[in-house]
């Protein structure tokens, strides 16, 4: 008798199983992207529950920042789970492993780190992160009405330290700049003071620290003791409330530029990301306290907002869980139109899987210990 | 390269290398009495920095509960002990042993509130809650394998460092922390600047070690310590307790961590997981000492700050490979220079 019904149960729950729409989410709430993944995973429980009366589960496993790991979960997502989509992951490189399976089992990926494939490699991968090309061309802007003519580079020795340098030397000629230094340290670096040296010796007229989160406050202070008095620009990864915290006095008057979501309380009424920005935040704020909102959490919401949109013609085609939908729901992601979200507005096409335009970016500066909108972007 | 970067990088170096001495003392100590090389070293450091930065910020720190809850298992582990050989009556004994200052310490956290302590208190409270989570580790973890190799002791100190990363990270979340400054002066030596806070962490770091050395080389328990380290057996047929003497090389390793915290906590910023990049540089220190020389690895341990300091100004981005690397010569030059002694073998 129990195995009948536990039988029954099974057949049951495999039933409804087949009907809802499945989605993995690998992300990195362990190791060194801990501080990017753990806003991202408290935000699942805000993303949207069901739609055009199917219901979404969301699978959350924990890839520690580790490739193998990434792989492994989302062979996991493909091979046991048989999801209709991947969300992964936080970083650039966990997210790359990923987009192979992505490819070889034709499902679906939304990337939450700013990972740009090229060519057939992007069929099955939209990224919702900003590119660092986009973020850093407000900077360029910024950098002109400032008369910034030489740069020094500090960044971390991984992927986002490479990839702000390579944007920031790429660009250099035809912004009129020069980087005269690149330094590199690592996340949990007892000291930057030589790194720091290095570059104010060479007495930049602006220096851009491409770090994320706390971390990115080190060599800021440490360039301050140094007694530099430039300009100091970070990146958008380094925009959450620990950093100014842990900078304190010393990151007055440092300039970069962030999704719009976190000056939600901020942005001109007309930005089309206010409302769903100022939702997010204080659905955010009233579940983890006030001051907890991260930039890398909106990043699943907007990933939410999206398959929402695409699930939802998806499902007139096809039934969840078989290729036909996951092909439907990959063809309506690709035909997204003016969907706002909390980091600006998506329009997504076959050769722009991004989709971000300037609305995507708003330039801050830190005035008394708090962010100060310097542009809305729009 | 002109005098003011040279003194400046100096001046860097020898700051974190002080540190880097004291965790490579540490890591010496431990080996020697008990044959661990404790790779959650660093973690002591982390944890006690933290704990203060979470007092500072005017909250109770969970390590608190981690300790009391430590020290409940190895109280459940030593009445369960007692029990099965019949001795139930030490059971008072016991707990009044084991847990008496786990409990004092939660009491005190539950019932202050931390942001009317003094800034001093502040600092010793961090160090007493960190301090006896030494012994704890020991008694739960190393003294049941004392006799396992040490392939298997490094193992299990590989094991225990990573399930510490996943506690630290779920009480102190993945942000940095920065503890408030000593002291924010600077010594002007004509166009040198020193900062204080750097000469108050060399200060404490040589203070430190000569009181290692003074107590290694001219006190009994100090002497019975090194015995156990050079033969336990012949150290426990003289009357030595060797159990003891691991507890106490754990207590003392733990409390050079939570010193380590607390001196290096206002210079940088210290993220759940920057323990093992300093055990790393300080084991490196260690190595150059052979694992044995006390003096050795500090002069080794200020090598490998000084190393770090003039590499992050020349070329940054190799910076740890030049650090490790410095291991290979080390290496070769111990392995043709001394006779390889098997393993006491059990």
């Amino acid at each position: 008798m129990k195995k009948t019904t536990a039988l029954l149960v099974t057949a049951l729950a495999s039933a409804t199983a087949m009907a809802d729409i499945n989605i993995g989410i690998s992300l990195s709430t362990t190791g060194p992207g801990a501080s990017l993944g753990i806003p991202e995973r408290n935000t699942v429980a805000l993303l949207p529950k069901e739609v055009g009366g199917e219901k979404i589960n969301y699978i959350v496993l924990d890839d520690a920042t580790d490739s193998t790991a990434a792989a492994k979960n989302a062979r996991k997502f493909v091979d046991e789970q048989r999801v209709d989509l991947i969300i992964a992951s936080s970083t650039v490189p966990t997210s790359s492993v990923v987009a192979q399976i992505a490819r070889e089992s034709r499902t679906p990926q939304i990337a939450l780190a700013p990972f740009a494939p090229t060519g057939d490699d992007k069929t099955w991968v939209f990224t919702v992160a900003q590119t660092n090309e986009l973020m850093a061309s407000v900077l360029f802007e910024h950098m002109r009405a400032n008369n910034v003519k030489t740069l020094g580079y500090i960044g971390y020795s991984d992927a986002w330290g490479d990839d702000w340098h390579a944007v920031l030397t790429s660009s250099a000629e035809a912004q009129g700049f020069t980087v005269i230094s690149n330094e590199r340290f690592n996340r949990t670096d007892s000291s930057v003071a030589g790194q720091a040296l290095r570059v104010n010796r060479g007495e930049p007229d602006a220096v851009l620290i491409g770090a994320t989160g706390t971390p990115a406050a080190l060599p800021h202070t440490a360039l301050r003791r140094l007694g530099y008095k430039g300009l100091i620009y970070h990146t958008h990864g380094a925009a959450n409330q620990s950093f100014l915290r842990i900078g304190g006095s010393a990151l007055e008057g440092a300039v970069l530029p962030v999704g719009p979501v976190v000056m939600w309380n901020q942005l001109p009424d007309s930005h089309p990301s206010k409302s769903v920005a100022a939702a997010y935040a204080r659905d955010y704020e009233a579940a983890h306290g006030e001051g907890s909102l991260s930039p890398f959490g909106a990043y699943l919401m907007d990933a939410g907002l999206l398959i929402e949109r695409a699930a939802a013609v998806a499902l007139q085609q096809a039934e969840p869980g078989t290729p036909a939908f996951r092909a439907a729901l990959r063809d309506a992601l690709e035909s997204t139109r003016d969907l706002a979200g909390t980091h600006g507005v998506y329009n997504l096409s076959a050769e722009d899987h991004f989709g971000h335009d300037e609305r995507a970016r708003v330039l801050i500066q830190v005035s008394n210990h708090q962010w100060e909108l310097l542009s809305a972007g729009d | 390269m002109d005098w003011y970067v040279f003194t400046f990088l100096t001046q860097d170096g020898l700051t974190t290398g002080a540190i880097y001495a004291l965790i490579a003392l540490a890591l010496v100590l431990v080996f020697a009495v008990t044959r661990v090389i404790l790779v959650g070293q660093g973690d002591f450091v982390t944890l006690s920095a933290l704990t203060l930065a979470t007092l500072q910020a005017g909250k109770t720190p969970a390590t608190v509960w981690l300790l009391l809850g430590g020290a409940s298992l190895v109280c459940v582990k030593m009445l369960a002990a007692a029990a099965r050989e019949g001795r139930l009556a030490q059971a008072p004994r016991i707990l009044l042993m084991q847990m008496t200052l786990p409990c004092v310490l939660a009491l005190v956290c539950w019932l202050v509130e931390p942001a009317t302590l003094p800034g001093a208190l502040k600092v010793l409270l961090s160090i007493v809650i960190i301090a006896p989570l030494g012994p704890v580790l020991y008694r739960l973890v190393y003294q049941p394998v004392a006799q396992a190799s040490v392939l298997q002791l490094l193992i299990i100190s590989v094991a225990i460092h990573i399930a510490v990363i996943g506690i630290s990270l779920w009480i102190f979340g993945a942000e940095g922390f920065r503890t408030l400054p000593f002291t924010s002066g600077n010594l002007d030596l004509g166009e040198v600047s020193i900062s204080l806070q750097s000469v108050l962490v060399i200060g404490i770091a040589l203070a430190l070690i000569v009181a290692l050395y003074l107590f290694f080389g001219h006190t009994l328990y100090g002497k019975a310590l090194r015995a156990t380290a050079f033969n336990q057996r012949g150290a426990q047929l003289v009357g030595v307790p060797t159990d003891l003497a691991g507890s106490h090389a754990f207590l003392l390793a733990a409390i050079i961590g939570a010193v380590s915290g607390i001196l290096i906590g206002p210079i940088t910023t210290l993220y759940y997981d920057s323990g093992f990049l300093i055990t790393l540089k300080g084991f490196v220190a260690a190595i150059i000492g052979g694992m044995a020389s006390y003096p050795l690895a500090a002069a080794g341990a200020f090598l490998v700050g000084l190393l770090e300091s003039f590499a992050s100004f020349w070329v940054s981005a190799y910076k740890e490979v030049i650090v490790f690397t410095l291991v290979l010569p080390v290496l070769l030059w111990l392995s043709l220079t001394t006779h390889h002694v098997e393993e006491e073998q059990h």
